[in-house]
């Protein structure tokens, strides 16, 4: 009864969506504000609707309602609360409520803002957000059925949205418990995170199709969706971030990153929505590149449903394609509708898109910008290409071929490598016009700098050429950063009588979205120093212990002290915990507890490392085997991993760049627009 | 006595030896190969089940019989690239790490990145207004357009230097 309940809630929800893009459409067309707004209510009646299905299903996943496919599929009873209610979005049907929710939150929020000025992109806006959650919930309603039933009928137990008939209701008594693997903190918000991420780059596409649609080509939709972008690109940076913590943590393969294909469709959107964030700059700037920034939020669009797509259609199978359905063929199919939408309105709206100004040099800033953007599509390329080559291998051939790690590390390197050039070399160029001369007036002492720092690496710390490179970039890069920083901060110093710290608070309050920017910068490459270290100089090893023996590894001794089992029947897990003594230079440094879970509902194990975290390294072992030896010992695998602790440091500072940068400029413009009055009066002031 | 008996002794050894050496068979396996040894080669390979979790590392029985099985193709004293090659023929190509015709898989992306940056390369070339670039030959030393946060800036420095 309360299944079918949160069904009706949803089917409804379904209606109510259809009813605002065609209210929108027709009020638009025939100029009837009032069916405009009765879009606009309705697309925010779509949230409380979807809030109380979500609500019915949590009331079903913490109530133990088996009966109910989804909660049979993702809970049982050993589990905690906590978890029950983020098993939400642990299975296929229940995500796609979740993705259906916040894309609602999203919409409403957006229809809340003032429209005053641009009262011509709403119809569109409505049109586009609920396009897009009608196909979401549309696929819940007619595809994933949260809400759908186990009955027992003459051809066995199977789900059922309405009870067929000579039926009853089939109530098991447990679930099969969610994945062990989705009950690690990092994966109860890496997906929300994600899923944050994808919605809200929904948005300025929205504003991008209403702009193509209503002939407003300006870059108003540009200021008006670029913070959006910039939380978008939050989330979704995040949501990355902490999807590679978790497979550090639980996976047990001594990395963050394996070029998983659902790895990579998460990365996709992260690409195209970064040179966006990059290449808007130039339309904002310059008035151009109108066509491209279009195009580009398409792509990060439909890459957006292209991600969503390769996680939940099956098509392509691995470790985060826990859920497999037969809904590719309508992702794939809405994606096309979309892209050729979408394109057709840029070539439609095509000579209104042109440039308002010329590109006058190669080494201007928006000519880097735009090499910037060729390196981001062109590792979008290696990407896609590395994803959908075993469909196409399979296809072409019946071959199936795994794309893995090397073709990806192969074919990114040089192009990562020439994005961290440019991120040096861009910041001084100007807009307009650079030269040889100047760019290399302003570039030749941080270069200097770097090659000493690298230098002392090389005597010091490695000789691998690979590693001196990118160490090189990183060094510059941030040279480069700090010394714009801190000409800035010194003219403030130096105006306005401030101290440094001061100084350097003002200057990004000032000015936000640049600074906010080089602190963006800086964290990537402190987050490149975590990936060069891991990259290139993790060592490992592999060996079974007996009580009391060691293994030495990269300057530390392991010693196996003891091992034990036990079961914890209320968790419903038993656990195989280790004791392992960590000594450097015959000092004791700690003990660590690599440990195997073992749950007993999913019947899946979780290997859980040991791990002993520093800036220079991580020492991170796993416990591998211990059964066929337990008498004698155990079978561990031990990885060092140097300077990877970089990379979560960077993405902290990452995210205070974001914040900085996306952070309401309110009271920067109140303060600028009493600057630009008094520098009427006064001598003009940089710093102010 | 010793003199008799020493050559004797000597003899039986020697012959001890030999015949020891003789009636031994000659060993069919050398030494029990590490744990390294294995996942040096475990690393490259991918089973058909566990896509996108290389052997070396992945926990299932099924891969764990794999690594089993490397440990004993090594210690027959197959090398690297044979024993790669018995998994190919047994489960096909896609146990490799990366398609086996490395010529198709790179050419796609690297001819689309080519041809991504011909074309921004022939957009420059467009969009340069040749006045300009003319201008900028005859006058290198042509100040540049910047944004007027960076003239302020550059010009609240001079300033104060």
């Amino acid at each position: 009864m309360i299944a079918n309940f949160g069904f009706g809630v949803l089917f409804i929800t379904f209606l109510v969506t259809l009813y605002s893009v065609f209210a929108a459409i027709y009020g638009e067309r025939r100029q009837i504000p009032a069916m405009v707004e009765s879009a606009r209510r309705a697309m925010l009646l779509t949230w409380p609707l979807i809030t109380l299905a979500s609500g019915v299903l949590i009331y079903l996943l913490v109530n133990n309602h088996y009966e109910v496919q989804f909660v049979y599929e993702v809970t049982s009873r050993s589990m905690p609360t906590y978890l029950k209610v983020t098993a939400w979005w642990g299975g296929q049907a229940g995500s796609l409520l979740f993705w259906s929710w916040l894309m609602a939150a999203f919409a409403s929020l957006v229809t809340l803002r003032k429209w005053d000025r641009d009262r011509e992109f709403l119809p569109w806006v409505i049109v586009v957000a609920c396009v897009t959650m009608a196909f979401f919930i549309g696929m819940n309603v007619f595809f994933e059925n949260p809400f759908a039933q186990l009955y027992q009928t003459f051809e066995g137990v199977k789900p059922y949205t309405f009870r067929p008939a000579d039926s009853v209701l089939f109530t098991p008594e447990d679930g099969r418990g969610l994945n062990p693997l989705l009950r690690h903190p990092g994966m109860v918000i890496h997906p929300p995170m994600l899923y944050l991420g994808f919605v809200s780059f929904v948005i300025p596409y929205a504003f991008a199709i209403a702009a193509l649609i209503t002939g407003r080509t300006d870059d108003r939709w540009i200021r008006l969706t670029r913070r959006w972008a910039l939380w978008a690109w939050l989330f979704l940076s995040f949501g990355l971030v902490l999807g590679g913590r978790w497979a550090y943590d639980v996976l047990g393969w001594g990395g963050y990153w394996g070029w998983d294909p659902v790895e990579i469709a998460a990365f996709m959107p992260w690409l195209t929505g970064t040179a966006f964030l990059h290449s808007v700059m130039i339309q904002e700037k310059r008035g151009m590149l109108k066509h491209w920034n279009m195009l580009l939020v398409i792509l990060t669009y439909d890459l957006v449903i292209f991600g969503t797509f390769l996680t939940r259609s099956g098509v392509l199978s691995s470790v985060h394609a826990f859920a497999q359905s037969a809904i590719g063929p309508l992702f794939f199919a809405f994606i096309g509708f979309t892209l050729i939408a979408s394109v057709a309105l840029i070539i439609y709206r095509w000579s209104s898109l042109r440039s308002e100004t010329e590109m006058t040099s190669m080494l201007s800033r928006e000519a880097l910008f735009l090499l910037n953007n060729l390196l981001f599509m062109s590792i979008l390329v290696v990407c896609f290409w590395g994803v959908i080559f075993p469909l196409i291998s399979e296809l072409f051939t019946g071959q199936k071929v795994t794309v893995g790690p090397p073709f990806y590390e192969r074919a990114t390197s040089p192009l990562f490598g020439a994005l961290m050039l440019l991120m040096g070399i861009a910041p001084l160029s100007a807009w307009g016009h650079s030269t040889v001369k100047t760019l290399g007036r302003a570039l030749w002492k941080p270069a200097i700098v770097a090659l000493v720092i690298t230098g002392v690496l090389f005597f010091t710390y490695t000789q691998r050429v690979g590693a001196l490179l990118g160490f090189f970039l990183v060094a510059f890069v941030i040279l480069v950063t700090i010394y714009e920083y801190w000409r800035g901060a010194y003219s403030r110093q130096r105006s306005q009588g401030e101290n440094v710290f001061t100084a350097f608070w003002n200057l990004t309050g000032r000015n936000r979205r640049r600074y906010g920017g080089y602190i963006i910068h800086i964290s990537m490459m402190l987050m490149a120093i975590g990936i060069l270290g891991i990259e290139i100089f993790q060592v490992e090893t592999q060996g079974t212990l007996a009580q009391g023996e060691s293994l030495e590894i990269a300057g530390y001794t392991v010693q196996y002290k003891e091992i034990a089992s036990w079961s914890d029947a209320p968790a419903g897990v038993n656990y195989t915990r280790s004791v392992i003594d960590v000594y450097r230079d015959g000092k004791f440094l700690g003990e660590l507890n690599p440990r195997i879970d073992y749950y007993f509902d999913s019947q899946q194990t979780m290997t859980i490392p040991g791990q002993r975290s520093t800036m220079k390294d991580d020492l991170y072992i796993l416990l591998v085997d211990w059964e066929p030896v337990s008498s004698t010992g155990a079978t561990f695998k031990i990885y060092v991993n140097p300077l990877v602790n970089w990379l979560w440091l960077g993405s902290l500072l990452f995210l205070a760049g974001v914040v900085i940068a996306a952070w309401p400029e309110r009271e920067a413009e109140r303060v600028a627009v009493k600057a630009r009055a008094r520098v009427q009066q006064q001598t003009p002031s940089a710093a102010d | 006595m010793k003199v008799i008996y020493a050559p004797k002794l000597l003899a039986a050894i020697l012959i001890a030896l030999a015949l020891a050496f003789i009636s031994s068979p000659a060993p069919a396996q050398g030494p029990t190969p590490t744990d390294d040894e294995v996942n040096r080669i475990a690393k490259q390979l991918y089973c058909p089940v566990c896509e996108s979790t290389p052997l070396d590392v992945c926990p299932t029985e099924a891969c764990r019989q794999w690594r089993d099985l490397i440990r004993t193709m090594l210690a027959e004293g197959k090398g690297e690239e044979e024993i790669k090659q018995y998994f190919v023929t047994q489960y096909g190509v896609r146990v490799l790490s990366e398609p086996p015709n490395r010529l198709v898989t790179y050419l796609v992306p690297g001819v689309a990145i080519l041809l991504g940056a011909f074309l921004l390369f022939r957009g420059f070339q467009m969009w340069m207004k040749p006045s300009i670039t003319e201008a900028e030959a005859v006058d290198p030393e042509r100040k540049p357009v910047q944004d007027p946060y960076i003239a302020r800036l550059e010009e609240e420095l001079k300033k104060q230097k």
